[in-house]
């Protein structure tokens, strides 16, 4: 339902050009929860305001619904605008006005109708769990309540799609956590798509179901989250999904551990998890594997197992059960080459 | 007391009355004048709703010229000017065109600052609601704006009153003109005192005033 194709935009800083987007081109399927992730300066925050044209490309094409918006004059812009809610990092509410306010004013500058507007703030305010702090001011709540207000302002619209520009990044963990339930609950019972940008994994890893990965400008990788989590390919996908306790492991104790056998990672998908399969391949093969470090990542809708495991033995006998690991899906990745 | 009031009384009430006139009539004008300026250089600003390079260079320029100038002094360089707007140059009428010059630009300056205080994310929020800049600039930024505005406002009118008191060199009245005419010139220090203790309460009050509307209307 959105496509940027080829989009580019260059900055121009005193004389200086600063390209922010080269050649950027994204794919939001209707009903999905798209997330561009990367460092901050690698171009999202540029990318994901040319949706709505915060910030105009120099060249590019922004489609939304089979429209290239860049034609558009400035009424149906917009109107299309309208269709398109948007929420922030900094949430960017009026200080000055009451939570009803603060969502019923906008409804009332598009000429919402007095009786739709009280109804709509009353829905949405109980969607997002506010309703008895309609009389507040911003000022009164917590990061995560204004954020909420936001969300409600945004869906107050009627959106098609929510953009997210780095909404949980001024967030506790916690709060955070509550935040993408409530998104992940927008999308799945009010049919909202979502596109979203961060640069904290646990984002993409929660909500997620298709991942775009960002440096300088460019997207370097993207595909389903399952795929780039337990597949990076790109050496900044890794430095982000690999970017894990679970693999990082002392020196000194690598080596060690080194001179009798080999470490390897093992990543294990939704069902695979369940197999003993430590215990399987000691038993088939003349190998003692010992767990080192280990974890379980909760995806969207799987989970992720991580081990860190030492495989004890002779090459030849090694190499035999990495195989049969392989041959049972499970990924494994020689932990000595990193 | 009593033959105080009886002898000064009249004079000292009539010169309040001009004073109030002079400050409520030049402030209502200067604000009608001022906010729009101070829109005009917010949105032509650099990075601004409607970036314009030369009209914000000439709008600087022009309030920075008169802003410049003293008003004793503004209030004779400008009488040809005051003649054709005002009819007269003598009076509380031909007083307030000097005032209004002087003023307008100064709470220009003092609404432009305001806004530019106003968080520029809650804009960018509104245009991406798809809400029109007029809209926006009325109901986000001078609203948001709206308790600085006041306390700016509240600053201008206590110069105002202060200006107030060289327009009787035009014979145009007020407190100030009591206490330096028969005050100082004649030397009749109960006068002098009387006018400048209402003066103070006058400033107090409208100090205060202006506190308590601002804090009203920050809500934060």
């Amino acid at each position: 339902m959105i496509s940027l194709q080829n989009v580019s935009k260059t900055f121009e800083v005193g004389k200086k050009k600063v390209e922010a987007l080269k050649d950027v081109s994204v794919e939001i399927n209707k009903g999905e929860i798209f997330g561009v992730i990367g460092f901050s300066g690698a171009g999202k925050s540029t990318l994901i305001r040319c949706v709505n044209l915060l910030e105009r490309p120099t060249s590019g094409k922004v489609i939304i619904d089979g429209t290239d918006i860049l034609t558009l004059n400035k009424k149906d812009l917009q109107k299309v605008r309208q269709k398109i809610g948007m929420i922030f990092q900094g949430y960017n509410l009026l200080k000055t006005a009451t939570v009803y306010q603060n969502i019923a004013i906008p409804l009332r500058l598009e000429g919402v109708p007095a009786a739709e507007i009280r109804e709509r703030v009353k829905k949405y305010l109980e969607i997002v769990g506010l309703a008895d702090k309609a009389k507040s001011y911003p000022g009164e709540l917590s990061g995560g309540q204004r954020q909420r207000v936001a969300i409600a302002r945004a869906l107050a619209h009627e959106p098609e799609v929510l953009l997210s520009d780095e909404a949980t990044s001024a967030l506790d963990p916690t709060t955070t956590e509550q935040i993408l339930e409530l998104l992940l609950t927008i999308n799945k019972e009010l049919g909202i798509t979502i596109f979203l940008i961060t640069h904290e994994l646990d984002v993409i890893q929660r909500i997620c179901d298709r991942v775009a990965v960002m440096e300088q400008g460019r997207i370097v990788e993207q595909g389903k989250v399952v795929d780039v989590f337990t597949k990076p390919e790109h050496p900044r996908t890794k430095s982000f999904v690999r970017n894990k306790d679970v693999f990082h492991v002392p020196e000194a104790i690598k080596q060690q551990l080194e001179k009798s056998g080999k470490l390897v990672a093992l990543t294990f998908l939704g069902e695979s998890s369940k197999d003993p399969f430590l215990a399987t391949i000691a038993k088939k093969f003349d190998i003692l594997p010992s767990i080192i470090a280990g974890g379980i990542d909760q995806l969207k809708d799987q989970s992720v197992g991580n081990l860190l495991v030492h495989l004890k033995g002779t090459e030849p006998e090694i190499q035999k059960a990495i195989s049969y690991l392989q041959a049972e899906e499970v990924l494994v990745e020689e932990v000595s080459n990193q | 007391m009593s033959t105080f009031l009886n002898e000064w009384g009249d004079t000292i009430w009539q010169g309040f009355i001009d004073t109030l006139k002079m400050t409520s009539i030049s402030l209502i004008i200067s604000v009608i004048i001022g906010l729009p300026l101070a829109l005009l250089l917010v949105l032509t600003r650099k990075g601004g709703e409607a970036e314009n390079r030369i009209v914000n260079a000439i709008l600087n320029t022009v309030i920075n010229i008169i802003r410049s100038i003293p008003f004793i002094i503004l209030l004779f360089f400008i009488l040809p000017f005051t003649k054709l707007v005002a009819q007269t140059t003598i009076g509380v009428q031909g007083v307030i065109v000097p005032l209004v010059v002087f003023t307008a630009p100064y709470i220009a300056r003092l609404i432009e600052s305001a806004l530019l205080e106003v968080d520029r994310g809650v804009v960018e929020a509104y245009q991406s609601m798809g809400i029109s800049t007029s809209k926006i600039i009325w109901y986000v930024i001078v609203r948001e704006a709206r308790a600085s505005i006041v306390l700016g406002l509240t600053i201008a009118t206590i110069g105002l009153i202060g200006a107030t008191a060289m327009a009787g060199l035009v014979g145009a009245g007020g407190l100030g003109d009591i206490a330096y005419q028969y005050g100082h010139l004649r030397f009749q220090p109960d006068v002098m005192y009387t006018t400048i203790i209402i003066l103070i309460i006058m400033v107090q009050a409208i100090q205060s005033i202006g506190n308590l509307l601002a804090r009203k209307l920050r809500k934060n």
